[in-house]
């Protein structure tokens, strides 16, 4: 008897491509200081995040975001226009926008992260660029039945070309 | 974070201070407003039970920005994250108290800084470890002792 899979041999075929390129648009000071009071809640925010005059005597010369910022959230300038989720958002999200079918289940959880920086900050004025490509993936029974592990991998850029870190993260349906 | 970090004074199991978060919607909805990312296993008991969990939880990119935190915290302005790894095993759940946690683990000179290399991880207040993960840092040398006068 054949092993149960999720995974198709249009699924492998697109392993390596890339899709889902976005361009921000530029980032805001008050971007950054939303983002850093969410993320701190409820403990202030260092003043490196929110305070221009405090910043421009760091090291930094200024305002900078959080490492963990995304400048790509609500709208971006390319795609442009509201992102809508379609139903089935996973497959959506990760093989329909390669073009080929995906496994259709219901539900998606965030695996994990591996980032790595490059020292390169993102600051108000900056224009950040990524692409993604899906590296692989892999399957696992567990408490919650046959779980689909997809790796991604994606690099952020900025309007000078320099790179600012490089991300895989992994999506985990069932 | 307050006390000057001395990097002469890290090596092989020094502990970070704790950063501590009791979580639930007011952080889940803040950080849902900034990422966009209204999701509604993290905002619906209903949705959460029928991904197959006790109900809502929280998005484990929080947990992640909880690990820069711990970080950050640490290192004030000594240093900078070179890279940070972590798995969402667990999810945290309303009214958890999740605690970040770092260990060093190695560290090692490379040019003009020193690399530190860390165990980190979140937990609950069970001591359930849910975001397993590691870092490394790089931090500027201490400088030199003032040289006394003749």
């Amino acid at each position: 008897m054949a092993e149960r899979t999720y995974v198709t041999e249009a699924m492998l075929s697109v392993i390596g491509r890339p899709y889902g390129e976005m361009v921000s648009f530029p980032i805001s000071a008050s971007d950054i200081r939303r983002w850093a009071l969410a993320v701190y809640y409820p403990e202030e925010p260092p003043r490196l995040f929110w305070d221009e005059d405090y910043a421009r005597t760091s090291i930094h010369g200024g305002i900078v975001a959080p490492d963990d910022f995304n400048p790509f959230a609500w709208m971006t300038a390319q795609p442009s226009g509201v992102r809508r989720r379609a139903s089935s958002a996973a497959d959506d999200l990760f093989e329909g926008k390669l073009g080929v079918p995906g496994p259709g289940l219901q539900f998606m959880l965030n695996g994990g992260l591996e980032v790595t920086y490059s020292g390169v900050r993102m600051r108000p004025g900056d224009v950040v660029r990524t692409a993604s490509s899906i590296v692989g993936y892999r399957e696992r029974e567990g408490r919650l039945g046959l779980m689909l592990f997809t790796t991604m991998e994606a690099a952020w850029t900025n309007q000078h070309g320099d790179l600012i870190k490089t991300q895989r993260s992994t999506l985990i349906r069932y | 974070m307050g006390v000057q970090l001395v990097v002469s004074d890290i090596s092989p199991g020094y502990v970070l201070p704790v950063i501590e978060r009791t979580v639930g919607f007011h952080n889940w909805n803040r950080y849902a407003a900034v990422n966009d990312e209204f999701v509604d296993i993290h905002m619906d008991d209903t949705a959460g039970k029928a991904a197959g969990y006790p109900g809502a939880f929280g998005m484990g990119n929080l947990q992640y920005a909880y690990l820069h935190i711990l970080l950050n915290e640490w290192m004030g302005t000594a240093g900078r994250i070179v890279s940070l790894s972590c798995q969402f095993r667990a999810p945290t759940l309303k009214g958890m108290v999740v605690t970040a946690h770092g260990v060093v683990t190695g560290v090692r000179p490379a040019g003009d800084e020193v690399l530190v290399d860390l165990e980190v991880w979140t937990q609950n207040e069970d001591g359930r470890r849910l975001a397993p993960g590691s870092a490394v840092v790089a931090l500027r040398p201490d400088p030199p002792a003032p040289t006394p006068s003749a």
